[in-house]
This record gives structure tokens, sequence and C-alpha cells, in this order.
């Protein structure tokens, strides 16, 4: 297994509730793994977590494991290396990632040196990444600003970026947020391409579960710091069993579904000082019973693959109620 | 339309508790002024006494600070030079307190060709670097304290005309300013009567910023023989004559009125920032 | 750029006039006769030295052209005569100028090393006991006149240890730079503390960009991270500061070339004001003014070109 995180548990001083509760999530070498949530739902924490970039003062149990390594033990130049090697983030600003003052080539070049080549070897490498992410004129690139290449270029060469550490393991978070749409497309499309050709782990961060639906293997959804529900996407999409991931699909529209009604769902997302006794989702389930504001979630398997932790399960019906069965 | 006034620095509760820096700095203040205002009463000797014999003599219980060449008693000379040394900033940033909230009031409540006038003033005052405006008056109308203390006052007008115009254009932008305008009061008598005193608080925080700036001025000035003429034992003066000692391994003539300035000057940039940041007139 | 660049030279000018005509006109200012007052007082006053003063300095005619030839000479640096040591006071500024730039020159490369050395330190160490010892220390360091802390350093590095020379500039470089680090030092201890601060602020606000936390999350070294992500984004209002504060050094040699007895231009300006030599003390000023305008305008435009944004936009 490339990325291992077990039970991982990380809480903040001057919170209400663990920032990660309990979560545990696995991606395997070649596999791209969705995980969806609201903002503040820990989606990002969690990959931060691969990378050990934890706010100071953070309090955690669990483990998270790449490639065989514990993660939360490595400090001082291990850490580095591993920042450096193993594992690489993309980001989703691609401009606020990338240093304004400084030119395209030496980002990368940068980059490289970090992972031990020369400089002159690192400058070629640089120009043969920049062509790799689909960038025209890569000489010409190399030497120009941030400023002056577009959003969907500049995420390209972020990409490139996180490709010159040869990682494992790509942590994409909202990598193609804040895109426009068809440039997100020809970013997915190459962030697919890559992992097939290097048999990368992608673990692929987005709010928008139709996308990661449709892009993933499998698919995480968190609520609160908690992982909520776990399916193969196929089987998330036509099956899904939490109501929060429910109630995601009910809220978002979709091409071709007729009238589908749009049911938001109520109340606001937790921040937190929100502290919970139970399960973090009752007052905005439709499904609730009271004991559930008591019950202590934990997940239950489902009958084919993956896990939902909602203590109604048993009893709700195994497709999203409104939902037409014929995708 | 509630009018900030001062008292509302007084009262030192939990969090408002100054620092223990502050604290020092404060008792340092306090000592000197009591220092110069008792010097009569404290010095072991006149200022003035001159005691040949007695040249440069080190600590001892004649001399608890020493002497400097002319066989002065340095610890009498160093506590009436505080007189001086504390007066003198007083005054010339009073002068420059006059006439810079003058103009800076001007200039924020007249706007147009007034503020254009007083800005360009400015720019022309500095573009003379640290002291050199004051050193030209002086060149012009000769060394000594009264030309001084005036050329400084000159010289810190534009500093005060500033920040004056830059606290009354927010000030002025308050409603209160204008309901006195619509009653049918006059522009001079508003900012006479309300606008300035209404400034003061944070002008008086930034006044007390400048104090070891303007002190630290006087002081070169007299050191580099433009300010206090002998017998004065202004501080910066003593240093000066001091200094032909400190080869002839004497150090104490120059060091005890040089660290003088530098208590003074450290304490009140000390209780100057922090008394600008809670009168909210930082720069 | 262009329409940036005219502006501010035709600021620069402007400016340049105004204190120039300032410092001529500041004769007229001078109780009495200002012949007499250009020439150094009434004693040992012959007609003939009078009459020379007043054609050197146009002194029949309006205000005006009076000012406008003066500025003529000076501009071909005819600056006139100087009375007391009766000579060209060109030839004076001459001999002196260099010591001062040198002392200027040596003055500026310690306080950039030190003050921006200890402001990267404290922003690096936030929150530590070393922030709070840079802070602490460059705040006391400022509250220090320079001819104190001359004194001080005379007393302990000159007389006591013996490091280094009491007074004068030296022969060659070696000498020179023996006889100035001290003077050097004195000047640029005022300026520690306004450096380090700029620096740490700087420092720490470029710090907060959150490419700063993807470098260190991507595994760069925390030293390449310092320099070439922070420290270099920070550069802006550092090289600002650095500039102005060396542009007001050359007032400062005024003070510590006095201190230590090195003939400058500083202290000829302090020896001309105390002998009553009136065109030595114009030149002088009108020198120090002009250098410090003239710094503070490159300062300004060179500011823009730190940022690559800034320069390809208006290039």
């Amino acid at each position: 297994m490339l990325l291992d995180i077990e039970n991982l548990t990380l809480e903040l001083p001057g919170t209400a509730r663990p920032v990660l509760n309990g979560v545990s999530l696995r991606v395997a070498g070649g596999e791209v793994v969705g995980l969806v949530g609201e903002s503040g739902s820990g989606k990002s924490t969690t990959a931060r977590a691969a990378l050990r970039t934890l706010p100071d003062r953070t309090v955690a149990s669990g483990s998270v494991r790449v490639d065989g390594t514990d993660v939360l033990a490595l400090t001082g130049d291990a850490l580095r290396r591993h920042r450096a090697r193993t594992v690489a983030m993309v980001h989703q600003d691609p401009r606020s990632a990338l240093n304004p003052v400084r030119r395209i080539g030496d980002f990368l070049v940068e980059r490289l040196t970090g992972t031990g080549l020369d400089k002159k070897a690192a400058r070629t490498r640089a120009v043969e990444l920049l062509d790799t992410v689909g960038l025209s004129d890569p000489e010409r690139r190399f030497r120009q600003h941030p400023h002056e290449l577009s959003g969907g270029m500049l995420q390209r060469v972020v990409i490139a970026g996180a490709l010159a550490a040869e990682p494992r393991l790509l942590l994409a978070d909202e990598a193609t947020s804040a895109l426009d749409v068809t440039t997100q497309a020809e970013i997915l499309a190459l962030l697919r391409t890559l992992r097939a050709d290097r048999s990368l782990g992608l673990l692929f961060i987005t709010h928008d579960l139709q996308l990661a639906a449709a892009y993933c293997d499998r698919v995480y959804v968190m609520y609160a710091g908690r992982v909520v529900e776990e399916q193969p996407a196929g089987g998330l999409f036509d099956r899904p069993r939490h109501p929060y991931t429910k109630g995601l699909l009910a809220c978002s529209p979709t091409l071709g579904e007729g009238r589908r009604k749009i049911l938001p769902i109520p109340g606001r997302p937790p921040s937190l000082a929100d502290a919970f006794g139970g399960c973090e989702f009752a007052d905005r389930c439709p499904d609730a019973e009271p004991e559930c504001s008591t019950w202590r979630p934990e997940p239950v398997p489902l009958d084919g693959e993956g896990a939902a932790t909602c203590r109604r399960l048993p009893a709700l019906p195994g497709a999203g109620t409104e939902r037409r069965n014929d995708r | 339309m509630s009018a900030p006034t001062l008292d509302r620095v007084g009262p030192k509760t939990g969090k408002d508790r100054r620092p223990a820096g502050v604290m020092i700095a404060d008792g340092t203040l306090v000592v000197v002024v009591l220092a110069a205002l008792l010097a009569p009463l404290l010095a072991p000797y006149a200022p003035d006494a001159i005691d040949l014999s007695a040249s440069l003599v080190g600590t001892g219980p004649e001399h608890l600070l020493g002497t400097d060449s002319s066989g002065q008693d340095l610890l009498s000379r160093v506590l009436y030079g505080a007189r001086t040394s504390l007066v003198a900033p007083i005054l010339l940033l009073a002068i420059a307190a006059v006439l810079g909230v003058t103009l800076g009031t001007l200039a924020a409540w007249r706007g147009g060709w007034v503020d254009t006038v007083v800005s360009r003033l400015t720019d022309v005052m500095y573009a003379f670097p640290g002291l050199l405006f004051t050193v030209l008056i002086i060149a012009v109308f000769g060394a000594g304290m009264t030309t001084s203390v005036l050329a400084l006052g000159l010289a810190y007008t534009p500093t005060v005309a500033k920040y004056t115009r830059s606290v009354a254009l927010s000030e002025r932008r308050k409603p209160y300013i204008d309901a006195y305008g619509v009653q049918g009061m006059g522009g001079a008598r508003i900012c006479a009567r309300y606008l300035v005193p209404n400034l003061g608080r944070s002008i008086i925080g930034y006044l007390v910023v400048l104090f070891g700036e303007a002190l630290m001025s006087l002081a070169t000035l007299s050191y580099l023989g433009f300010g206090a003429q002998p017998p004065s034992s202004d501080w910066g003066l003593m240093v000066q004559e001091g200094q032909a000692a400190v080869v002839q391994g004497a150090l104490l003539p120059a060091l005890v009125p040089g660290f003088a300035i530098a208590l003074v000057v450290v304490s009140f940039n000390v209780v100057g920032v922090w008394a600008a940041d809670r009168l909210g007139s930082r720069r | 750029m262009l329409a940036r660049i005219s502006r501010r030279l035709a600021g620069l000018l402007a400016t340049l006039l105004a204190a120039s005509f300032v410092i001529f006109a500041a004769v007229y200012a001078a109780p009495g006769d200002p012949a007499v007052f250009l020439a150094g007082g009434r004693d040992k006053l012959s007609p003939e030295k009078l009459e020379l003063v007043r054609a050197q300095y146009h002194l029949d005619e309006p205000l005006v052209v009076q000012y406008g030839r003066w500025l003529g000479d000076c501009v071909q640096l005819d600056l006139g005569r100087s009375f007391k040591y009766s000579d060209q006071v060109a030839d004076l500024l001459a001999a002196r100028f260099p010591t001062t730039l040198t002392l200027v020159a040596y003055a500026t490369v310690l306080f950039v090393v030190l003050g921006v050395g200890a402001g990267v330190l404290a922003a690096v160490r936030r929150g530590t006991w070393i922030d709070s010892t840079v802070v602490g220390g460059t705040t006391l360091a400022a509250s220090v006149p320079s001819f104190v802390s001359a004194i001080a350093l005379v007393a302990v590095f000159g007389v006591q240890l013996g490091w280094f020379p009491v007074t004068g500039s030296g022969e060659g470089f070696a000498g020179t730079v023996h006889h100035l680090t001290l003077p050097a030092l004195s000047l640029a201890l005022g300026a520690l503390a306004l450096i380090s601060r700029v620096t740490r602020q700087s420092m720490v606000d470029a710090g907060a960009a959150d490419h700063v936390e993807v470098a260190r999350a991507s595994g760069i070294r925390e030293r390449e991270i310092v320099v070439r992500h922070v420290l270099r984004n920070a550069l802006g209002p550092i090289v600002t500061m650095c500039g102005l504060v060396m542009a007001g050094m050359l007032a400062g040699t005024v003070v510590v070339e006095t201190a230590f007895g090195i003939s400058g231009i500083g202290s000829l300006l302090v020896g001309a004001i105390n002998t009553h030599d009136f065109p030595v003390a114009q030149a002088v000023l009108l020198l120090m003014v002009t250098g410090y305008i003239v710094v503070t305008t490159l300062v300004d435009l060179v500011h823009p070109l730190l940022d690559p944004r800034v320069k390809e936009a208006s290039a």
C-alpha cells in the first residue's frame, strides 16, 4: 500500500472538536482515489498529513505510512527528503503556489536540484518536464515569469514541478477547481496520463462529488473531520449509502436528469468550534433518530466493498430514493 | 460626537499594565527630572567651580563621578546639565508644535493651494538631510543656544505639520465637525475650539516620541560647538570638552554626560513608543 | 516607464533648484551687509577684498540674476573662494570628498551587512530570545547619539584595547580601513535599528505568502527558502530603506568626522561655520543636499526593477 492512513486523529488546541477524527484512508500505486467534502471537512488536512505539514502544536494519534515509512515520526533531513522525493502536492491556486518574482525555470530547477541533480542536468530536465506536461515552446516558458502565463499553463508548471521529484504519490488538492472548464478537462486528462505512465498513486481532493465519482477509482467522503463513506466510484454514484453522500448528490444539478428537484442540505457546515456528542451529521440528517446524537460513530461495512459511518445503515434503502437507476 | 480625552490613559487595570521596560524607563525619567529640579540641593559642588589641583580625578569619596580637566565636579555638572538638556528640547518642540499644528491644520482645513504651498515648503525642508537645515541657519545667524533651539524648532515644524495634517484630515471627516458648520460656526472657530483640542491627545503622543530625537539633535549641536557655549554644563558640550581627556585615558569626563544623554533618550524612546501606541499616534 | 522617469527627474530638478535657492539666499537673511558676511566678518577686511566678494557673487545685480549666475558657476564647479583658506572652494572639496565618500561607503557596507543580517535573524527566529535581543539591542543603539558612540568606541577599542587608531583617515587601502573602522561603525550604529526593523517586518510579510509554504512542503532546504523565497521577495522595502539611510549618511559625517578628527567635507563644514567662512559652508551644504536628493531619486527609480511584474508592465 502506497499511502496508508490508519485511524488518524488530529487535535489542535483551542478547537472544540478534532480536526481529523479516526480517519483511515488508503491509496495503492496506480490508483486514483477521490477525497470529497465541504470546506472545513478535513480533506486538505488529510493530504497535508501525508507531507507532515501540519500546524505547530498539533496533537496526532494513529499512523500515516507512505510506502511503509512512518511519516509522523519523520523529522529534519529525513522529512525534507520525504517531501522532496516521495510525495508531491499540486495546489488549488497555481498563482499563489509559485514565487512571483522568480522565473518558471528557477522553480523547476530548484525542485530538481533538491533531488540531487546538478545545475546543468536540472536545466535540461526542466525543459523536458515542461514539454511532458504539454506546454508549447518549453524553452521560452523556462525563461518566463508566472505573471506571463495563464492559470491553466501555470497549473501545468506546478504539475511539472511536482513530477520533478519523481514522486510515488501525487496529492492534487482542488487542483482543477480554480480553472475554467476546458482547461480543467485538459489538466484532468494530463493527470490521468501521468498516473498511467508512471504508475503513480493519485489522491484527488475535490468538493465536487460528481467529478470525483466520474474521475476516480474509489472515493472517500468526509464530513466534520471524519470519513463518512468509502466506496468504489461507480457504487457510490449509483448506491450512495450515507445520508450525507445522498444529500451531496441531491443538491447538485446534472445534465439530462429531467426535472429532478435540487434539494439543498439544511443547516450549515460545521466549524471547528462545534462540538458533537454523537454523529456529527445528525442535526442536518433527514433520517436521523434521537439516538443518533449519542451514537459513537464507527464505520459499518457495506455488502459489496467499502463502508459507511451511519447508525441507521441497515434500515436505509440502498439507493438514493429520488435518483433514477439507469446510469 | 464623543471627543477623545486624555484621562482615558490613566487606569492601569489588568492588561493595561505597563511592561517592565516601560516601568524602568518611567522610573529613570522621574529620577532625572527630580535631579534636574533639585540640582542645587543634590550637587556637592557648584557646577562651574574650577579646582585645577583636582584635574581629572577618578571616582572617589571627594568626587563621586570624578572631575574634568579643569577640576570641575562631574556629578554636579551632570545634575545641573540636566536642566538645559531637558528644558531646551521642550522649548524647541513647543515652537515646532505651535508652527506645525497651525500649518498642518490650515493645510488640512483649507486644502487647495494652501495645502500645496505647505507641502512644497515641507518638501524643500526635507531635501536637507539630518541636521543640515539647522546647520544652515546656524551658519547664517551664528552659534548659540537660542539660535539652536529656534533653528531646530523650525526644522521640526514640517514633521509636526505633516503629522497634524494627516490626523486633522481624518478628524475633519467626522460628522460632529459638519454639525458645527451647519450651526453656522466659522472654520477658524471650529478648528480652534474643537478640531485641534480633539487632536491634542495624538499630537502630544507624537511629540513625546520626538522628544528623544530632539534631545539628541540639541546635544549634537552643542557637541559641534553650535549650541550651548561654555561655561554651560549642557551634556553635549560636556562631551566635547571631555573628549580630549579620553586619549589620556580619562574616560569619565566624556562618558558620564554621554551616558546621561543615552539613558534619557532610551527612556524617552521606550516610553514614547509605548505612549504613542496607546494614544494611537504612532508614525 | 519613461514617463515615470522623466516625471521623477523633473521633481528632482525642482527640488534641487528650490534647495539651492534656499542655500544661496540664506546670505540675505544674515544680519548686515551680505558682502561683509560672505567675506567672513569685518576684521581685517580690506576694500579690495570686499570688491572681490561683490564681483564673485554679483552682488550689485538683482537677486534672481545673482542666483542664476551663482548656480551657473556652481554647475561649472566654480564654487567661489574660501577667504580663510584663501583657496578655491572646489579644490578644498575635491581634496576632502574622497575621504568622506569612503567613510560613507564603509558605513553603508557595515549597516547593510549587520542591519539586514540582524533583521533576517530576528525574522527567522521570530518570537525567540534572539528576536527580542535584536530588537532591543538595535533600539538601544539607535538611542545613542553618534558622537557618544564615537567616543565610547574610541575609549574601548582605541584607548583601552589599542586595536584601532584614534584619529585620522590613514594611508593606502589597509590603512584606510583600519582608520575608518571605528568612525564607520559609529556612523552605522544609529541606522541598524531602522534597517533591521524594516528587514524583519518585510521578511515576516514575505514569509507569510502561500508559495513559501508550498516550497517548504516540497522539501526545499530551509536556508534556500529563506534566501530565495523570503529574502528575495522582501527586498523591495529593504533596498529602499538602505538607499535612504545611505543618502542621509552624508549629513551624518558632519558629526563623526568631527569626533574622529577626519578631514572630510563634514568636518570642513563644521570648521567653516566656526570660522565664519560662509562660501565653504554653502558649497558643502550644496554638495550634501545634491547628493542626498540624487541618491533618494535613484532609489525611487531602482525600486520597481526588483519586481518583474512591475518592470515588464511598465517597459
